[in-house]
């Protein structure tokens, strides 16, 4: 028999989960788990500045890792600074458990000090969320939590647990076993059948890879697929570096802000394989013009998603890897030199402009050059612009989970905490983060934890001095209209970032800007790079809003 | 960042459906379904929830308009955790016609 609180009991089930790193802030809420979390010895608690930064950083090494990762926070503004993060994480399906203190049970519901409804706010944002009325309970919760949040399509959860019940004794005869995932649904032989017969009779198929390729670790499913059937493929923001770019058959990102001929491409295709992707509207532009001479395959874990936005002839609900596998021995080998022959002549007729660019101190230079001094094991994290596109179009990404992104959110202040979690979860890895003035100062108080942690993080601070990607829009679809979007005052970064404990390279006055950069990508712990960024650059191609991908401008 | 620029709601038809669903009975489950019905404006015409069996299960019906997203709707539900089994019955089903009494 076994007797403990369940803060302890908490505590003990996170240990034998395999958890190691928990990013968090405590408070009067959440004391006893914290009071429990101060005698592990296999935890290491990270002391966010921020609740949204621990989030986040839950997020950067769930992302990195493939595994469910923790954030704790105490209750009312602790547990509202989450939000965020978690929105975030449900959708780009990232597996994460939140666990937030609450109010004694007794109080809920009384507008108790630091009371919120925590659970009721995160309906609609989390995969599912418990509040839990009991100790003995935690011993199917916080278990459950971690299976929901890594079985199927991931996500995260949150679990609320009332101040009294981390204190409440528990007697058990064992703990639970350790969550794992569900067993992955049955595979559907028909509808695979189906589809390579569409494959096979296809003259112009296109293979369409989103991030559920790599939730599910098939990227080399996916390129072992394309090349036996001779399938172009492009990749979604979220699936980027699930072929690499160089690849013969990469056709490189669809979508805004995809290179035209990739867009061109999908318009001709005459069957369209889509694999963990969700036919976002950033991706597919006006839906009812996307493809619209193909015949659709989809594969999805998520049987919603099947027929959601774009009706498929063939929906196969299943785990793409398993369905790729199943997939590849019926579809016939076949080289495609025609199509493929049609294909490099798109691509030829509309050069990209990023190809081209190596002057460390323009957009798409400062990209391939950060790119040419590092190899494909570092993690390339992004905030929320154009500094992202660009980096989304100009790095060479070769390896799934090389890239993180804040996808379906688009969260400013993002990057510098998932850098923070990439580098906790991997510290073997560079990890760079490209950032916008904007979206640095979303998350920029987490400099301290980066310093304290010590950790080999590398911040690309593309610098106009302005919301660049609202200036954008404001000087192409607002008439000019320029307001709100372009700051008066310009912090000094370089300062800020040393005040913070981090030091600081400024590109702009450095002689050998591109031997500066190098340097302090290899040179071991934190660093803040200073760029300045010529404001009228603006990210193109671009689909404007609603109309076709195909009918893209600038670029 | 930029509008969305979507097609307008399609109006829903007239034929109504119930639906039956089967879930877990905890404090936290209506608030799942509603939240989903609400988000999506999908209007629940009708409401009923009575725990079954030992208390553990309860089941839930909704009477709902049948519209291009019911389908969507479903898969929605069937992804909660607490939700066990949704079944579709026709309009003729009488659950909420024996109701009807109550209310007149
Ligand atoms: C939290 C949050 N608030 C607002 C926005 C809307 N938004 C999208 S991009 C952008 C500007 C980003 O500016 P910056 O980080 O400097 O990057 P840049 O576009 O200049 O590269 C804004 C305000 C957002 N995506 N996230």
């Amino acid at each position: 028999m076994k007797q403990m609180s369940g803060a302890e009991l908490i505590v003990r089930l996170l240990e034998r989960q395999g958890v190691r790193t928990i990013a968090g802030i405590p408070g009067g809420a959440i004391l006893p788990l914290y009071d429990a979390l101060s005698g592990s010895e296999l935890i290491h608690h990270v002391l966010a500045r921020h609740e949204q930064g621990a989030g986040f950083m839950a997020q950067g090494m769930a992302r990195v890792s493939g595994v469910p990762q923790v954030c704790f926070a105490s209750s009312g503004p602790g547990a509202t600074n989450l939000v965020t993060a978690i929105a975030d994480a449900r959708l780009d399906s990232i597996p994460m458990v939140a666990i937030t203190g609450q109010v004694p049970l007794s109080m809920i519901g009384t507008d108790a000090f630091q009371e919120v409804d925590i659970y009721g706010m995160t309906v609609p944002i989390t995969k599912h969320n418990f509040l839990v009325r009991s100790a003995e309970e935690l011993l199917e919760v916080i278990p459950a939590a971690f299976r929901i949040a890594m079985s199927g399509r991931p996500g995260p959860v949150l679990v609320d647990v009332p101040k009294d019940v981390q204190n409440q004794q528990v007697s058990f005869e064992d703990f639970p076993p350790p969550a794992a995932a569900e067993a992955l649904p049955a595979s559907d032989r028909a509808g695979i059948e189906e589809a390579a017969r569409m494959i096979n009779a296809a003259e112009r198929p296109v293979l369409y890879l989103g991030g559920g390729v790599v939730h599910s670790g098939a990227s080399a499913q996916a390129v072992a697929l394309a090349e036996k059937a001779g399938l172009p493929t492009t990749m979604t923001l979220m699936a980027l570096g699930t072929m690499p770019v160089d690849h013969p058959l990469s056709i490189g990102m669809l979508g805004m802000h995809a290179a035209r001929y990739t867009n061109f491409v999908l318009e001709e295709a005459d069957v369209l394989v889509c694999v963990g992707a969700r036919f976002d509207d950033r991706a597919i532009g006006k839906a009812a013009r996307f493809c619209p001479d193909a015949r659709i395959v989809h594969i999805d874990i998520d049987r919603s998603e099947l027929h959601k936005i774009k009706q498929a002839h063939v929906g196969i609900h299943g785990d793409v890897g398993q369905v790729l596998e199943a997939l590849a021995p019926l579809v016939d080998a076949n080289p495609r030199p025609s199509w493929l022959a049609r294909v490099n002549e798109l691509k030829a007729g509309h050069p990209v402009e990023w190809a081209t660019q190596n002057d460390p101190r323009t957009h798409y230079g400062l990209v391939r050059t950060v790119a040419a001094a590092l190899d494909d094991e570092a993690v390339i994290a992004t905030d929320v612009g154009q500094h992202q596109m660009w980096v989304a179009q100009a790095y060479p990404f070769r390896r799934p989970r090389q890239w993180l992104t804040s996808g379906g959110l688009g969260t400013m202040g993002f990057g510098v905490p998932a850098a923070i979690g990439a580098a906790l979860a991997e510290p073997q890895r560079t990890v760079v983060c490209f950032s916008g003035d904007g979206s640095l100062m979303m998350n920029i108080q987490e400099f301290a934890t980066l310093a304290e942690e010590w950790l080999n993080v590398k911040i690309v601070l593309m610098n106009n001095n302005s919301l660049g990607l609202v200036y954008q829009q404001q000087n192409l679809f607002y008439g000019k209209r320029v307001f709100a979007s372009r700051y008066r005052g310009a912090p000094d970064f370089a300062r800020i970032a040393e005040g913070f404990g981090v030091p600081s390279v400024d590109l702009d006055s450095a002689p050998n800007p591109r031997g500066a950069l190098t340097q302090a990508l290899t040179t071991p712990g934190p660093c803040l790079i200073h760029v300045s960024i010529d404001r009228e650059q603006f990210v193109y191609p671009m689909v404007p809003p609603g109309a076709a991908n195909t009918e893209m401008i600038g670029g | 960042m930029i509008e969305q620029v979507a097609e307008p709601l399609r109006q829903s038809t007239f034929a109504k459906v119930v639906l039956e669903i089967d879930v877990n009975n905890h404090p936290g489950v209506m608030s799942h379904i509603c939240n989903l019905f609400a988000r999506r404006a999908f209007n629940m015409e009708g409401i009923l929830c009575m725990p079954v069996s030992d208390g553990k299960r309860s089941r839930i019906w909704l009477l709902v308009y049948d519209d291009q997203r019911l389908e969507q709707m479903v898969r929605q539900l069937e992804k909660l955790n607490d939700v066990r089994a949704v079944r579709r019955h026709g309009a003729e089903h009488e659950v909420f016609e024996r109701l009807e009494d109550f209310f007149h």
